[in-house]
């Protein structure tokens, strides 16, 4: 049985589950039920929700249950290597499958945000970085010999962080409770007016103005008001809030509290990526000193009647939960489907009430603002852009890790810095953003140029950009969320499409094939993902058209492989007749 | 040319719409069609099927869930529109198993008719053949998961007018599917009837009543007599359930 009472009453339905896949592997339907029956859900919505997220399973997964990083950085193609094929080997394992005694299963994930780390997977959840061919092997020992993970080296699990350039926000730390001293001090309209004159944009990819969504929030009518901070940080390439939630979760945590102070609220939730959820124990033991500090709780800092609290909820592997709507979505306890919006989340939030989400690094420098002022905000950055920017650099470069830069920076300046020669490509703000050519390198970091919400991966000459494109590809289609078509369809499509020219199976007229779906993607979507989902193949084609031509065969060539479609019936019926293959002439 | 403080332009036609309506709604009410297939009048729009997507200055915008505001001038029946129209018609054939000349909706199907509408010829991209899972338990209501395109209409329906919560869309990209709000999964362990709207919506032959295939002979069926953009400017649901 489940054992669950009624200390649980307040647990959320992702925790829930999370301990359920923790104890049997799985999601079991007795489980289900009686989940649904205690969150008094319906049984569909459970069974929903299970299905959605990518760290919910209903077959049992292994006793050691892996999970590689796919990301072009922290992935588990190294060089020449396929560092999942070499572990599936040694372990006799296919992928997907967990083995039949149980012991253990191994697939794949989208990017763990482990990209400066080398490449990377989650064993139970808990990263294991810096692999290689010896490290590998090393462990798939220790899973044969089923050594529990807490007598694994404990070097294995430290995750150092570098950070190679401080600006503004990575200089000094903040010293708690000065941002709300000053807030007090100053009083609510003036810290609006505050974060208002600074400039502040979001930094979580859209750049909205940040004092303008605070005051949106508090002028709307509500119940209540919300504030969230977007931990998801899914966009491959990017893990500057994983430094961020380990270095300066207490700036984090006051970023917050100013915002709830600004617009009126008695609630925060940090929505963790569930890929993070090794940063839970730290999170919590800064939130437990943030209260005995007073800054947490009731009459925070004695200011009378200033109640706010934060409650970290943890996802479970959906890139489209990091989408404002849908993060919201799953904090209701729900699979993360986009909502409809207009209404925003300011105005109709968290359970319909107005609320602010904001990114990590958004909330720390707001915090930071209120304690130094606007003006020192904007001695760094451009008018577009104040302020300053950290980037997460991986790739091919010789110093991956966190730089923070003062917006306006160029894209050349950052690969110096970095120790980048040779580029051929730089991808800025991920998969959904810009794929810019060394005739580009001139060009800016900044919301008005290239803008990023933290990503930038690097790509060196040797690289094959068409297999860049193919995983991008890949990574959306696994992260479409399915609720609609263009996306859903086109995103499978746009993979399949790129593979076949890889595969020498693509014509000239697959190039135009390319564009029209891109655009219909692109256009026709309901949300960002779908909207962001076809940048890098219209950029591809647009700045290395090349790329994609040299795969492409002169002459007429079926779209459909003969040996693939033929397969499953030679394996069934044990015959391969050498007459009945197309390629012989190739 | 302006439009006034209570109209729009739908392809510079200028109609009137009242707060609260969409783009959708104010478009029905004034007799412009505008191409759709998870939207049916009197229940919520969902703004899955993107059919509906219609232009408003250089921004696009799903008709069914966008509140109409005064002085939008939108453009629905282009070329260019349309052409994106019949690309999403061509995705939902592809992603399913659609058996057209066999299936009992053949003729009374919107995936069809909206096909016909857009002058669709061929399915142009490749085909998925996914593997769905068929729901025959039920003794008067069969669920065919190969012919369905997650159009939630059936959710929406089952919830909002029949009360019952039969029906969700459960995983992601390709994996969604319609799930029965059942212990076992299975439709026959459900309250759902043949008289639910649930049982009557689904514009394709996803959900069909048992023993009624065939029953109107060719040159009778409804796109036999109308076009889907006809149907589509007068369904509504308290009409559909008396029939
Ligand atoms: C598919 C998708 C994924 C996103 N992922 C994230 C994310 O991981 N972190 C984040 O802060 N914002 C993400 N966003 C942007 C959020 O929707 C939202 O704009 C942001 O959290 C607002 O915070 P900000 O104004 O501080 O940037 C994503 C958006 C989309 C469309
Ligand atoms: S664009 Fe993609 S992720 Fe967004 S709602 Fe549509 S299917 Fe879901
Ligand atoms: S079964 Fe029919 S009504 Fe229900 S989602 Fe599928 S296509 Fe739509
Ligand atoms: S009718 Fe509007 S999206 Fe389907």
């Amino acid at each position: 049985m489940i054992n669950c009472s009624s200390s649980f009453a307040h647990e959320h339905l992702l925790h829930r589950l999370h301990a359920i896949q923790q104890q049997y592997r799985h999601i079991p339907p007795h489980a289900m039920q009686q989940t649904a029956s205690e969150f008094n859900v319906p049984l569909s919505q459970v069974a929903a929700v299970v299905a959605f997220y990518s760290f919910f399973s209903t077959q049992p997964r292994g006793r050691f249950d892996i999970l590689f990083s796919n990301c072009t950085s922290c992935g588990y193609l190294t060089g020449e290597r396929n560092l999942l094929q070499m572990f599936c080997q040694q372990l006799q394992v296919t992928p997907g499958k967990t083995r039949a005694d149980g012991l253990v299963s191994i697939d794949e994930t989208s990017c763990i945000g482990m990209c400066d780390q080398g490449a990377s997977l989650l064993i139970n959840g808990v990263p294991v970085t810096g692999l290689n061919a010896a490290k590998l092997t090393q462990i798939a020992q220790l899973i044969i010999d089923e050594i529990p993970l807490q007598q694994w080296p404990g070097a294995w699990f430290d995750i150092p962080d570098t950070i190679h350039r401080r600006d503004l926000l990575l200089t000094e730390h903040l010293i708690p409770g000065t941002a709300l001293q000053r807030a007090f001090q100053y009083g609510v309209s003036e810290t609006l007016a505050i974060i208002q004159q600074s400039g502040l944009r979001g930094r979580g990819g859209a750049g909205f103005d940040t004092g303008k969504k605070w005051q949106l929030c508090r002028a709307a009518p509500g119940k209540a008001r919300y504030v969230v901070c977007n931990a998801d940080e899914g966009e491959p390439g990017t893990f500057k809030d994983r430094l961020l939630l380990r270095e300066y979760a207490s700036a984090l945590f006051e970023g917050m509290a100013l915002c709830a102070f600004v617009i009126g609220a008695q609630k925060g939730f940090v929505y963790l990526r569930g890929e993070y959820r090794y940063l839970l124990p730290h999170l919590q033991t800064t939130l437990e000193r943030r209260h005995d500090q007073g800054l947490l709780g009731n009459d925070i800092l004695g200011q009378p009647g200033f109640d706010f609290d934060i409650d970290i909820v943890v996802g479970a592997g959906a890139y489209i939960c990091g989408e404002e709507s849908a993060l919201i979505e799953s904090l209701e306890g729900k699979p993360g489907i986009p909502r409809i919006r207009p209404p925003f989340p300011v105005t109709h939030g968290y359970l319909g009430q107005p609320t602010v989400v904001n990114n990590v690094e958004t909330f720390i420098a707001a915090a930071h603002i209120a304690a130094r002022g606007s003006a020192w905000f904007k001695t760094a950055g451009t008018p577009s852009s104040a302020g300053s920017k950290i980037l997460s650099i991986s790739g091919d470069c010789e110093k991956s890790g966190i730089y923070e830069y003062p917006f306006g920076v160029t894209v050349q300046q950052v690969l110096d810095d970095c120790g980048a020669t040779d580029v051929q490509a730089v991808q800025t703000g991920g998969p959904a953003g810009t794929l810019l050519s060394p005739a580009e390198f001139g060009r800016a970091i900044a919301f008005d140029d290239a803008a990023t919400g933290g990503s930038f991966l690097v790509f060196g000459q040797q690289r094959d950009l068409l297999a860049i494109h193919r995983n991008f590809a890949h990574f959306f289609a696994h992260e479409s969320c399915g609720f609609c078509t263009p996306c859903r369809v086109g995103t499978q499509l746009l993979k399949n499409a790129l593979n076949n020219i890889a595969e020498g199976r693509g014509a000239a007229a697959d190039i135009d094939e390319l564009q029209h779906l891109s655009r219909i993607v692109q256009h026709q979507s309901h949300c960002g993902l779908g909207h962001t989902a076809a940048n890098h193949v219209l950029d591809g084609l647009r700045k290395f058209p090349q790329v994609f031509s040299l795969h492409l065969r002169p002459h007429f060539t079926a779209r459909f492989d003969l040996d693939q479609a033929l397969a499953s019936a030679r394996q069934i019926t044990h015959r391969d007749d050498a007459g009945a293959h197309l390629d012989n002439e190739r | 040319m302006t439009t006034g403080a209570d109209t729009i332009r739908i392809d510079g036609e200028e109609i009137p719409f009242t707060p609260g309506q969409t783009i959708m709604d104010a478009a029905l009410a004034a007799g412009i069609y505008i191409p759709h297939l998870c939207h049916y009048p009197g229940l919520p729009p969902s703004g899955n099927c993107r059919l509906c997507v219609v232009e408003i200055g250089n921004r696009s915008a799903a008709a069914c869930i966008t509140a109409a505001a005064a002085g939008q001038e939108i453009r629905n029946n282009t070329p260019e529109l349309n052409e994106a129209r019949q690309a999403i018609t061509q995705m939902l054939f592809v992603e399913g198993n659609h058996i057209c000349p066999s299936c009992e909706k053949t003729g009374n199907c919107k995936l069809q008719a909206m096909a016909y509408h857009l002058g669709m010829l061929d399915d142009h991209f490749p085909q998925f053949y996914q593997r769905r899972e068929l729901d025959a338990s039920h003794p008067d209501i069969l669920l065919d998961r190969s012919r369905c395109i997650l159009c939630d209409l059936c959710v929406r329906a089952s919830r909002d007018v029949d009360q019952k919560n039969i029906f969700a869309i459960a995983g992601r990209g390709t994996n969604a599917h319609l799930i029965v709000n059942t212990p076992s999964g299975k439709l026959a362990d459900s309250t759902m009837a043949t008289t639910d709207l649930a049982a009557n919506i689904c514009p394709v032959g996803a959900i069909l009543i048992k023993e009624k295939g065939y029953e109107v002979p060719i040159g009778q069926r409804i796109y036999d007599r109308q076009t889907i953009r006809e149907t589509g400017l007068q369904e509504h649901v308290e009409r559909k359930n008396d029939d």
